[in-house]
C-alpha cells in the first residue's frame, strides 16, 4: 500500500509539471475526468455569504446561469475572507457582493493576481449601530455617540455583564466594533448574535415589546422597511480615517458594493463571466427579492424566479450577446 | 438527628473532605484578599497571536515558493484531494439509485436482509429528506478520510501490537489526540492546506485515526500467546504469523476499529464544513448562520441515519453470524442488488425525483416557531436564572482571581484526586495558557465546562442508579442511549439553539445532553458491578434502599463515578466549544473568529492549542479513577 502511495505522489508530481506543487493546481488538473472549469457550460461557484441580501444576488445570478445561459451553478457556503481564499485554491469563482475589504484586494488581486473586480453591483452599501425608533422618541439625545455612555445601562444584558450590550451578527462580518468602543470610550461590549438572523429577531422585540437593544445593521436591507431603526451617529466618516484597523473612531463609509471573481474565471468564464460582470440592480430590487427569502416563505431559487419574471427588461441587459 | 450527631459523623470522615474543604477556605481567603489583581485580561491584540498571524502570512506569501510547500505539503494536498475527486466522481457516477444498490448490496454481505434493507432505506432518506447531494458529498469526504486512516493506521496499529515500545511511545499521543476537541484541528489545516475538501479530509483523518491504530493494536495483542507460540515452532517466519496467525485471529475485533474510525470521521466530517469542505455540513452551517432549523435538520437526521447505517453494517460485518445458512446466496444476491440498482441509474431520472421529497423546511419552522411563543417565557426563565445564579458569578470569581490563586488552586486539586505527576501536567497546561495570552477567554470557557458537567454528572447519577435500580427502567432506557451516541456532536447544537436561542446556555445545554449518554450509561454500570452479597448482607442488616444506594453501592461505585466524570468533562469540553456556533463565546468563538477575520489567525490559531491545554488539564485533573484506554468510549460501549 505504501508503494502504491508513493507511486500515486509520483505520478501526480509528474502530471503537474516538475516545478513542485503550486496551491492553485488543483486535483481535477491531475485527474482530468473530474468537474471541468468554468467553461462552456460548465459549473460556476458562487460562493454564499452569510446574510441574505447577498444571497438574493447570488440566487437571481445563479438563476439566470442555469435557465437563460446552461450552465450548472454550485453555491457553497463560505465566509466572507475564506471566499477570497477560495479564488486560489479554485473554490470560488465568483463573490458576488463584496463589502470593501481594500486589504483583501490588494493581496489577492494586486500581490496574487489570482483575482479581480468585476465591477459594480449597483448597490449602495451602509453599516452602522442601530436602536429601535421607540428609544430614540423616549430618550432624546441618544443617538449620539457622546450620549451612549448616559445610557449603557439601559443595554445591560446577562450576556454583557456591567456595561452595555453591543449585539454583533455573525463573527465573519465586517468589523470595526471593538476598535470604535475602545477609541471612543464607550461601557459598551460586543456580545455576538451569531447571525444575521439573531439581529433580526433582536431588533424586531426590541422595536414591538419596547426592549431596549443596540445593535449592529446594514443597508440595503429589507428590515427597515418593515420595522422602524433608527441609527447611531457616530463621528462623521472622513477620508482615510478607517485606514489603520485599530485606531477607527469613526463611522463606517458608504459603500459601492462590488463584485469580485477568480482571474481563471474571468479568463475561462465566456458567457458566465459576461453575464456576472453585467449585473447590476438596486438596492430596492435586492430587498424584494431578500424580502420574499425571509418573510413569504420562498427558496432562493424561487424568489429569483419571481423577480426575473416581473424584471425582464432589467436582466435582459445582462445577458451577453 | 442532632446537630451534635451530624457533626461527629462527618468528623470521622476528615480525610475524604478535609482536603478539599482546606483547599476552599484558602481559595476563599486569597480571592477575598487579592481580588482584581493579577488577572489577566483578554487583549486581541496580543503580541502572540500577531506572531502568529504573521506567520501565517509568511506562509501564504511563500507556499508557492518554499520547497517544503512545493514538493511536499502541495503534493499531499492534491493526492487527497485527488482522491477525494475520484471518490466524488465515482458515488455521483453511481446516480441515486445504483448508490442504494450498493448499500443494499453491501448490508446483505454484512448482515443479511435486515441490515440489507435498512441500508437501502437509510440511503434513500437521503433523497427523501432533500439532501441526496450532499449526502453524498459528505460520504465522500467520509470515504476519503477513513481510507487514509486506514492505510495509515491498520499497519501502525499491527506494529504497535507487536511491539511494546513503539506502543508506549505512541500512547500518550494517541490521548493527547483523543482528547483533543474536533475545533482544535482546523487552523494548522488552512495554515498547511487552504481550505476546501482536502484539508477537510486531512483534519477528519487526524481526528479518526486514533481508535484504528488503538483497537488494531489491542486486537493483535489479544491473539492468544498459544497459537503464535504454535505457529512459530512450526517454523513460520514472523511475516507468515502476522498474515496467517494474527490478522485471521484479530479480524472480528480490527473490523470494530473501521467501525469507531468511520463513527468518528463523521462526527468530524460536519465540522470540517468550517474550512468550506462541501457536504451536509454546510446545510447545518447555512442552517445555524440563518437560525433556521427547517434547513439544518434534514441535514442533521441524513447524518444520523448515516452514521446508524454505517455503524450497522460494520457491526455487522464484524458479528458475520448472518449467512450461515444462505452461504450460497451471498454473493449472487449482493451482485444481483448492485447490478439492479446501476440498472435502474438509467432508467430513472439523474437527481432524485423532486415529488419524492418530503418538504420539512416549512413545518419544521412552524413547529419551532410555536415552541418559542409558547415556552419562551418557560425557557427564558431557566436560561436567565442559570446566567445569573450559576454561570455569570462563577464567571466573575474565576476571571477577577489572580491567575496565580487559580493556578495553586488547580495545582492542589489535582494532587489531590490524582497524583503529584498529573498535577504538575495540569499546571504546566494553565501557564502555558496564560502564556499564550488566552486566560480570561479560558477562565470563561472553563466557568462553563464546570457547570455543564455539573449538570451531566447530577442527571448521571439520578438516570444511571434509576437504571441500576430497575431493570424495566432499564430497558427502556438503553435504546435511547444507543440512538443517542451514534449521534454526531452537531447535531445536539439544532434543539438547543430553538429552545433558547444563542447563548452561553445554549452551548452549556447542547454540552449536557451530549456527555449525558455515556455518563448515565458509566454510573449504570458501576452500581450494577457492586458485588450482589455485599449488597445482601446491607439489607439484611436492615438498610433502607436510600441508606444502601448512600452507604453501600454509591461509595463501592466511586472508581466508575470518577471514570464517568472524566469522560464527562471531556466530552463536555468538546460540546462546549462548538458551542460557540450557538452563542457560546470564549476560546470556542476565537476559533470560529480566526477563520472569519484574517487578522484574528493568531487568536483562532492559539485558542485550538489553549483548548487542547484546557482539556489535558482537566482530564489529569480527573484521571484519579483508573483509566481505561480510551477516553472516547461513546460508541464503543
Amino acid at each position: 500500500m505504501k508503494i502504491r502511495l508513493l507511486a500515486g505522489l509520483l505520478v501526480l508530481g509528474l502530471a503537474a509539471g516538475c516545478g513542485g506543487a503550486k496551491v492553485e493546481d488543483t486535483p481535477g488538473s491531475a485527474a482530468p475526468q473530474a468537474s471541468s472549469g468554468a467553461s462552456a457550460g460548465g459549473t460556476v461557484k458562487i460562493a454564499i455569504n452569510p446574510w441574505v441580501g447577498y444571497e438574493a444576488s447570488a440566487n437571481v445570478v445563479a438563476y439566470l446561469l442555469k435557465n437563460e445561459l446552461g450552465y450548472t451553478v454550485e453555491l457553497p457556503e463560505i465566509k466572507e475572507q475564506l471566499a477570497w481564499e477560495g479564488f486560489e485554491t479554485g473554490d470560488v469563482d465568483v463573490i458576488i457582493e463584496n463589502w470593501g475589504h481594500p486589504d483583501l484586494k490588494q493581496k489577492f488581486i494586486d500581490e496574487k493576481k489570482v483575482a479581480q473586480v468585476a465591477g459594480s453591483t449597483g448597490n449602495k452599501g451602509v453599516i452602522g449601530w442601530y436602536i429601535p425608533k421607540w428609544m430614540a422618541d423616549k430618550h432624546p439625545g441618544i443617538t449620539d455617540y457622546k450620549n451612549l455612555n448616559k445610557y449603557a445601562h439601559l443595554f445591560k444584558t446577562s450576556e454583557s455583564g456591567d456595561k452595555g450590550q453591543l449585539l454583533f451578527g455573525d463573527p465573519s462580518y465586517v468589523s470595526n466594533e471593538d476598535a470604535l468602543i475602545k477609541n471612543l470610550k464607550l461601557d459598551l461590549k460586543v456580545v455576538t448574535g451569531g447571525s444575521e438572523a439573531a439581529l433580526i429577531k433582536g431588533a424586531q422585540q426590541a422595536q414591538e415589546q419596547q426592549k431596549p437593544l443596540l445593535f449592529y445593521f446594514w443597508d440595503p436591507h429589507w428590515l427597515f422597511s418593515k420595522t422602524e431603526l433608527v441609527r447611531v451617529n457616530l463621528p462623521p466618516y472622513t477620508e482615510g480615517c478607517d485606514a489603520d484597523p485599530k485606531k477607527v473612531a469613526c463611522d463606517y463609509a458608504e459603500m459601492d458594493l462590488d463584485k469580485i471573481v477568480s482571474t481563471k474565471f474571468a479568463q475561462t468564464g465566456g458567457k458566465a463571466y459576461e453575464l456576472v460582470k453585467n449585473f447590476s440592480w438596486t438596492n430596492e430590487d435586492q430587498n424584494a427579492v431578500a424580502d420574499d427569502m425571509t418573510n413569504n416563505g420562498m427558496t432562493g431559487e424561487q424568489a429569483a424566479k419571481k423577480w426575473v419574471e416581473a424584471n425582464t427588461a432589467t436582466w435582459q441587459a445582462w445577458i451577453p450577446k | 438527628m442532632s446537630a451534635t450527631a451530624v457533626g461527629t459523623r462527618s468528623g470521622l470522615r476528615v480525610p475524604g473532605w478535609a482536603a478539599p474543604a482546606g483547599i476552599a477556605v484558602l481559595f476563599v481567603a486569597g480571592y477575598l484578599v487579592f481580588r482584581g489583581a493579577g488577572t489577566l485580561p483578554h487583549d486581541d491584540d496580543a503580541p502572540q497571536f500577531l506572531a502568529i498571524t504573521d506567520l501565517r502570512e509568511w506562509v501564504d506569501d511563500n507556499k508557492n515558493a518554499s520547497p517544503v510547500f512545493l514538493y511536499f505539503i502541495n503534493y499531499i494536498r492534491l493526492f487527497v484531494g485527488a482522491i477525494f475527486v475520484a471518490l466524488q466522481s465515482a458515488l455521483h457516477g453511481l446516480g441515486w439509485p445504483g448508490l442504494i444498490g450498493l448499500m443494499a448490496g453491501l448490508g446483505w454481505l454484512a448482515g443479511g436482509w435486515r441490515i440489507g434493507l435498512l441500508g437501502a432505506a437509510g440511503f434513500a432518506s437521503f433523497g427523501v429528506l432533500g439532501v441526496w447531494e450532499s449526502s453524498v458529498d459528505t460520504l465522500a469526504l467520509v470515504g476519503t478520510a477513513v481510507l487514509l486512516s486506514l492505510v495509515i493506521g491498520l499497519p501502525l496499529g499491527v506494529w504497535a501490537g507487536r511491539s511494546p515500545r513503539l506502543r508506549r511511545a505512541l500512547n500518550p499521543v494517541l490521548d493527547i489526540m483523543q482528547i483533543m476537541p474536533t475545533f482544535a484541528y482546523l487552523a494548522p489545516m488552512v495554515l498547511f492546506f487552504q481550505i476546501g475538501a482536502p484539508a477537510g479530509a486531512i483534519a477528519t483523518m487526524i481526528y479518526a485515526i486514533p481508535p484504528a491504530i488503538r483497537i488494531t493494536a489491542l486486537a493483535i495483542e489479544q491473539v492468544s500467546p498459544v497459537a503464535v507460540e504454535a505457529s512459530a515452532s512450526l517454523g513460520a517466519t514472523s511475516w507468515q504469523t502476522l498474515r496467517k496467525v494474527h490478522l485471521p485471529l484479530a479480524r472480528s475485533t480490527m473490523t470494530l476499529a473501521v467501525n469507531q474510525t468511520i463513527m468518528m470521521a463523521l462526527s468530524m466530517v460536519v465540522i470540517a464544513n468550517l474550512i468550506s469542505a462541501p457536504g451536509l455540513g454546510s446545510d447545518i452551517i447555512r442552517g445555524l448562520s440563518r437560525q433556521n432549523v427547517g434547513i439544518m435538520l434534514p441535514a442533521g437526521l441524513a447524518i444520523v441515519v448515516m452514521a446508524v447505517v454505517l455503524d450497522r453494517t460494520t457491526m455487522a460485518a464484524a458479528h458475520r453470524r448472518a449467512h450461515e445458512r444462505t452461504a450460497r446466496w451471498r454473493w449472487p444476491v449482493a451482485a444481483g442488488l448492485v447490478a439492479g440498482g446501476v440498472a435502474l441509474t438509467y432508467a430513472l431520472p439523474p437527481a432524485f425525483p423532486g415529488q419524492w421529497v418530503l418538504p420539512m423546511g416549512g413545518p419544521v419552522n412552524d413547529a419551532v416557531r410555536w415552541a418559542e411563543v409558547n415556552w419562551y417565557d418557560a425557557t427564558e426563565a431557566i436560561k436567565n436564572v442559570t446566567s445569573e445564579a450559576l454561570l455569570n458569578p462563577l464567571q466573575g470569581l474565576l476571571t477577577s482571581a489572580p491567575w496565580w490563586l487559580v493556578a495553586a488552586a488547580v495545582l492542589l486539586l489535582a494532587w489531590w484526586s490524582s497524583g503529584i505527576r498529573p498535577a504538575l501536567t495540569a499546571l504546566g497546561c494553565l501557564l502555558a495558557i496564560a502564556l499564550l495570552g488566552l486566560w480570561e477567554h479560558s477562565m470563561v470557557t472553563l466557568t462553563m465546562v464546570v457547570v455543564a458537567v455539573l449538570a451531566v454528572l447530577v442527571i448521571g447519577l439520578v438516570l444511571g442508579v434509576a437504571a441500576a435500580r430497575s431493570a424495566r427502567y432499564s430497558a427502556v432506557q438503553r435504546p435511547l442511549l444507543d440512538a443517542a451516541q451514534t449521534m454526531p456532536s452537531f447535531v445536539y447544537l439544532l434543539p438547543a439553539l430553538a429552545l433558547f436561542g444563542p447563548t452561553k446556555f445554549t452551548a452549556i445545554f447542547a454540552s449536557v445532553i451530549y456527555a449525558a449518554p455515556p455518563v448515565i450509561r458509566l454510573v449504570e454500570q458501576g452500581i450494577r458491578a457492586v458485588p450482589h452479597p455485599v449488597v445482601e448482607a446491607a439489607l439484611s442488616a436492615g438498610s433502607t434502599p436510600g441508606q444502601l444506594l448512600r452507604k453501600v453501592q454509591l461509595p463501592m461505585a466511586r472508581q466508575a463515578i470518577l471514570l464517568a466524570a472524566n469522560q464527562g468533562i471531556v466530552l463536555t469540553l468538546a460540546m462546549v466549544v462548538l458551542g460557540a456556533l450557538v452563542g457560546g463565546g470564549a476560546l470556542g468563538y476565537d476559533v470560529v473568529s480566526g477563520f472569519s477575520q484574517r487578522t484574528d489567525f493568531g487568536m483562532g490559531f492559539a485558542a485550538g492549542v489553549a483548548i487542547v491545554l484546557l482539556g489535558i488539564m482537566l482530564d489529569r485533573i480527573t484521571q484519579g479513577a483508573d483509566r481505561r484506554s480510551s477516553p472516547h468510549q461513546r460508541n464503543s460501549v
